[in-house]
């Protein structure tokens, strides 16, 4: 289980403080699947940094009581000067996996072919998507964060997005943030949404979204 | 007590592991795989190396002692790069690393220990194998006492490695750590004792010397190379005291950098 406690996270801007969590408390039980819904700049993206660890909070605490992926979606954790490989090696290294069978899957995974063996800077978006998609499958995890891994790559991409994270992980705990509504719905059994601060958490999706909504148009 | 024990091992090996990792990355981004590749880690200071002691014999430099010029600026020169090369490699290493921060393993200090290792590393390679090369060749008698060379090595090493990861962490918070580093060791560098034995200064000016921590570390490599030949100043207990302070010092400072970084 992860629980995070009265977190509150401030970062220091030209205009002063600007407060992005405000006292955000919830658990996530392992296979629990949690959306969070909320505009751009609401604080989503930190909320799973927090959770992830890659950064703490300004007060309150984060405890995982369970291994937690880095955020999914994220393709900049590769060094642009390496290949495809080196950032497979790096990746196996630091988690202590096997590189071999590593490659052998995110060969296959992302069809990136001779591509494996240039440097991450030549590559399209879509096929960097690709490698930081498979990348992050190689490592199993209790519980992955995922940000927006919807926003890019085509339609094959997602089906095997789907099958790999959804079907083959289904037992485990999830936290989605997405500005498509439909894919935290389809994926999630409890919702909250995020606005100035405040996590306001609904069990249905409906209610949730109504609310999203609201805030987008400027009525709460 | 046990169980204490085996979170600590874990910890330890979590960390060899990431630091080797940021390591080999680290290799291979700066030296790619281009013509010699990570030979460069050491040709490049075995070439700063040679071509200070091949300006200093052509000029005959005045080092105020009677001994060969090539120990004299292989000894010295080797030291300055020691301490000089790794606060300028971990001045600004955050930012370039952001990225990996994602990554719950990866913290500050690790990126500063892969550079750190990377640096001293590089330069003890280029510092043993010009040694070893100039004992060949027979411009250079073997050191009189390896183990006192190794230790005043290893003291120099310490303090920059210290002093690259205050400098580092410091330079998260202020721009001006890295404006001012350039000026302040290209000054320091008459002043490291890498161009003269304390022994000819005058007297009144040993005590003062001594104060930069630098200059002890260098005699002391110095009187394991020359033993018999030479007379050395310095002071052991004052570089230690400087070493565990600064890294103090780097600790704490890295630990405000954990606190404060975003990844990007």
């Amino acid at each position: 289980m992860i629980s995070v406690d009265n977190v509150h996270k401030i970062y220091p801007t030209r205009a002063g403080d600007r407060v992005v969590l405000k006292d955000v408390s919830f658990t996530l039980a392992r296979g629990e699947k949690l959306g969070v819904l909320g505009r751009n700049g609401a604080g989503k993206s930190t909320l799973a940094r927090l959770i992830s660890g890659a950064e703490r909070p300004t007060s309150g605490t984060v405890e995982q009581g369970m291994s937690v992926s880095w955020p999914l979606a994220f393709g900049g954790a590769f060094q642009n000067a390496l290949t495809g490989l080196d950032n497979v090696r790096f990746i196996s290294r630091i988690y202590k996996q096997d590189y071999q069978s590593n490659i052998d899957f995110v060969a296959d995974f992302t069809e990136l072919g001779l591509y494996l063996r240039e440097p991450v800077r030549s590559y399209s978006q879509g096929m960097r998507a690709r490698l930081a998609f498979a990348v992050s499958m190689i490592i199993e995890f209790d519980c992955y964060l995922i940000d927006e891994v919807s926003a890019v790559g085509d339609a094959r991409f997602h089906e095997r997005c789907e099958v790999e994270l959804f079907q083959k992980r289904a037992d485990r705990a999830m936290l989605i943030i997405s500005h498509d509504p439909e894919y935290v719905r389809k994926h999630c059994d409890r919702f909250a949404v995020l606005h100035e601060g405040d996590m306001t958490f609904y069990p249905d999706f409906e209610q949730a979204y109504d609310r999203h909504l609201r805030i987008l148009h400027g009525e709460a | 007590m046990r169980s204490h024990l085996a979170e600590v091992g874990r910890s330890a090996s979590v960390q060899g592991r990431v630091v080797y990792a940021l390591l080999m990355r680290e290799i291979l981004t700066r030296y790619g795989r281009h013509n010699i590749g990570f030979l460069w880690l050491f040709v490049e200071p075995m070439l700063f190396t040679t071509g200070v002691t091949v300006l200093w014999t052509l000029t005959q430099a005045l080092h105020g002692s009677s001994l060969p010029i090539v120990a004299f600026a292989l000894t010295g020169y080797s030291s300055v790069l020691l301490w000089r090369n790794m606060p300028a490699r971990c001045i600004g290493a955050i930012d370039p690393n952001l990225a990996l921060m994602y990554h719950r393993n990866v913290r500050a200090i690790d990126i500063f220990l892969a550079r750190v290792l990377l640096e001293a590393g590089g330069a003890t390679i280029s510092f043993v194998t010009l040694s070893l090369f100039y004992i060949y060749i027979g411009w250079l008698d073997p050191p009189a006492d390896i183990l006192t060379v190794a230790g005043g090595w290893l003291m120099i090493a310490w303090f920059g490695a210290a002093l690259g990861m205050t400098l580092g962490a410091l330079s998260e918070k202020s721009e001006m750590v890295e404006r001012l580093w350039h000026p302040i060791s290209y000054l320091a560098f008459p002043l490291s004792g890498a161009a003269f034995m304390v022994d000819a200064l005058p007297p009144a000016a040993r005590k003062y010397i001594l104060y930069v921590p630098m200059v002890n570390g260098v005699e002391i490599v110095r009187q394991g190379y020359f033993g018999e030949q030479v007379r050395v100043h310095y002071d052991f207990f004052y570089m230690l005291a400087c070493c565990v302070g600064l890294t103090w010092l780097a600790l704490s400072q890295i630990e405000v950098v954990n606190r404060g970084v975003t990844p990007e």
